[in-house]
């Protein structure tokens, strides 16, 4: 099924679609390319919002609120935290102005990676259309992840209590270990 | 109704709410704190009682230069106030005033507060690094060392609460206390959650709300003492008024917040049907007030933690006591 230039553009989602996706773009694309570590962290942050407002327009409520909360509320507070107490100068910072030889690489990477990720999702949905409009009720997920995918959920969590042990033991100071 | 006219009234109503509820608590506490320090407080501003202070304090405010340092990044700093204030702003969309006095009645309607709320870290870390000044930046890390360390307890406090309700719409869960609990005879008694068992919770919610707000006793992001004003230290004029009403505002959205999770809400014994539209909105400012004097009262007669209690109490005593509260609650939810 195809669509029209201007059926397109006469559907109001679309345009609330360009309009959440091009800042988000935009703001991924100012992350590798900005010159200063907070900035880039910040507009990380701008592009997970995005994120979040297309999940939100999918109906996927829930999802779009943990990505603010666990994301952005979370992941990047870390991560200035970590930053801001260790080193993060104002202005432009040299290191972070990367030569051709590693920009280059990094660009065709970026743009392979989009292309298999694009084909993989074009191929597995196709033409199918998602009923927009309708928020998944946040009960169905609950349902659904303790009943069916129970198991699933628990690997995930054990997976991150490995992170969190392995962290633990990383930054821990033995005893013996300061003696010698 | 139009749906844009509709959207247009909803954001001037709740705005309007907002901002004079802010002015109040600020009159509120310079009286209440004087009184408490056997002083008048002000007095001469307005005629009477210096009701006017607040006001004649937001004006000179406004037109005050606003400052920004050399070294500082503009764009940033230029943009943090914005990012605390709209993360308390946005905390009153879902608040329901009345059965059907609600902006939106969100489905996850407890988590997008926790949510949203969760940004304002964000803007007080930008305030913090993009003034170029040390005393900001190290106010900067603290608030976001705290309010990281007080999130936990405060969203296991509501994952207690959602347990009991069995809903995330905070509509849902006024409601649920609002249900006959049980029945004396044909009497039917409906008590808010706190009265259910939810003391501990309702205790650890707002221990980490006062925290959460950096209110004495947990200012140490804004010691003055020690920081000149921490994050605050170069903002002046419109944008330090914005995170002057913004703590305000979120004084009165985190007490709201409190008040429909432990203390019912709009709802009142009682009051039921339209009654509850009409009177509901008074009953919710009430319970919101009570709250707010709470944290006032708090605020003028404790003094500040240093900073490792103020970790050590978070981590070793407020997330283990609100673990053991969800423990607890689901297993009386269980068993009954």
């Amino acid at each position: 099924m195809t669509v029209s230039l201007a059926d397109w553009f006469r559907e109001a989602a679309n345009w609330a679609f360009m309009i959440i996706a091009i800042p988000t773009l935009f703001a991924g694309w100012r992350t590798v390319t900005s010159n200063n570590i907070v900035r880039a962290v910040l507009y990380l942050v701008v592009s997970l919002a995005g994120t979040a407002a297309l999940f939100i327009m999918l109906g996927a409520e829930f999802v779009g609120w943990t990505v603010v909360l666990v994301y952005i509320g979370a992941v990047i507070i870390l991560f200035l935290i970590g930053i801001m107490i260790t080193r993060a100068p104002l202005g432009v910072d040299a290191d972070l102005s990367h030569a051709r030889n590693v920009r280059t690489p990094a660009a065709v990477l970026g743009v392979l990676l989009f292309a298999v990720i694009g084909y993989a999702v074009i191929d597995a949905f196709e033409n199918s259309m998602i009923e927009p409009f309708e928020p998944t009720a946040t009960a169905d997920l609950a349902n659904l992840l303790f009943s069916r995918w129970v198991i699933p959920f628990e690997v995930v969590s054990f997976v991150l209590l490995a992170a969190l042990i392995g962290g633990i033991a990383l930054a821990r100071k033995d005893d013996n270990g300061a003696q010698r | 109704m139009n749906f844009w006219l509709l959207l247009v009234i909803e954001v001037v109503v709740m705005l309007l709410l907002v901002l004079t509820s802010s002015l109040v608590v600020i009159y509120a506490e310079l009286k209440a704190g004087s009184h408490m320090q056997s002083r008048i407080g002000p007095y001469y501003a307005g005629g009477r009682w210096g009701w006017a202070q607040p006001l004649a304090d937001g004006l000179k405010f406004l037109q005050k230069e606003d400052l920004s340092p050399t070294g500082a990044d503009k764009t940033v700093y230029g943009f943090a106030p914005y990012v605390v204030l709209m993360s308390t702003l946005a905390i009153f969309v879902v608040i329901p005033l009345g059965p059907d006095l609600v902006a939106v009645d969100l489905d996850v309607g407890v988590y997008f507060v926790l949510a949203i709320s969760s940004l304002s870290v964000l803007g007080i870390l930008m305030a913090g690094w993009s003034s170029a000044n040390k005393y900001s930046l190290m106010g900067g890390l603290r608030a976001a060392a705290q309010l990281i360390a007080y999130e936990l307890p405060l969203v296991l406090a509501v994952v207690a609460v959602v347990v009991q309700a069995g809903t995330m719409s905070l509509n849902g869960i006024v409601e649920a206390q609002n249900d006959v609990w049980f029945s004396l005879g044909s009497f039917d008694v409906a008590l808010p959650f706190v009265l259910r068992g939810q003391v501990l919770g309702f205790a650890i919610f707002m221990i980490a709300a006062v925290a959460e707000l950096s209110r004495i006793p947990f200012d140490m992001p804004i010691a003055e003492s020690e920081l000149t004003m921490g994050y605050l230290t170069e903002y002046s004029g419109i944008r330090f008024t914005m995170f002057f009403l913004g703590e305000y505002a979120s004084m009165v959205g985190l007490s709201a917040i409190a008040a429909t999770l432990f203390l019912g809400g709009y709802g009142f014994p009682g009051v039921t049907g339209t009654w509850a539209n009409i009177l509901g909105p008074g009953i919710l400012i009430g319970k919101i007030a009570v709250l707010v004097f709470l944290i006032i009262w708090i605020r003028w007669t404790w003094p500040r933690l240093r900073e490792d209690q103020l970790q050590s109490m978070a981590w070793t005593w407020l997330i283990p006591l609100a673990l053991l509260n969800i423990a607890l609650i689901a297993g009386f939810k269980v068993v009954f």
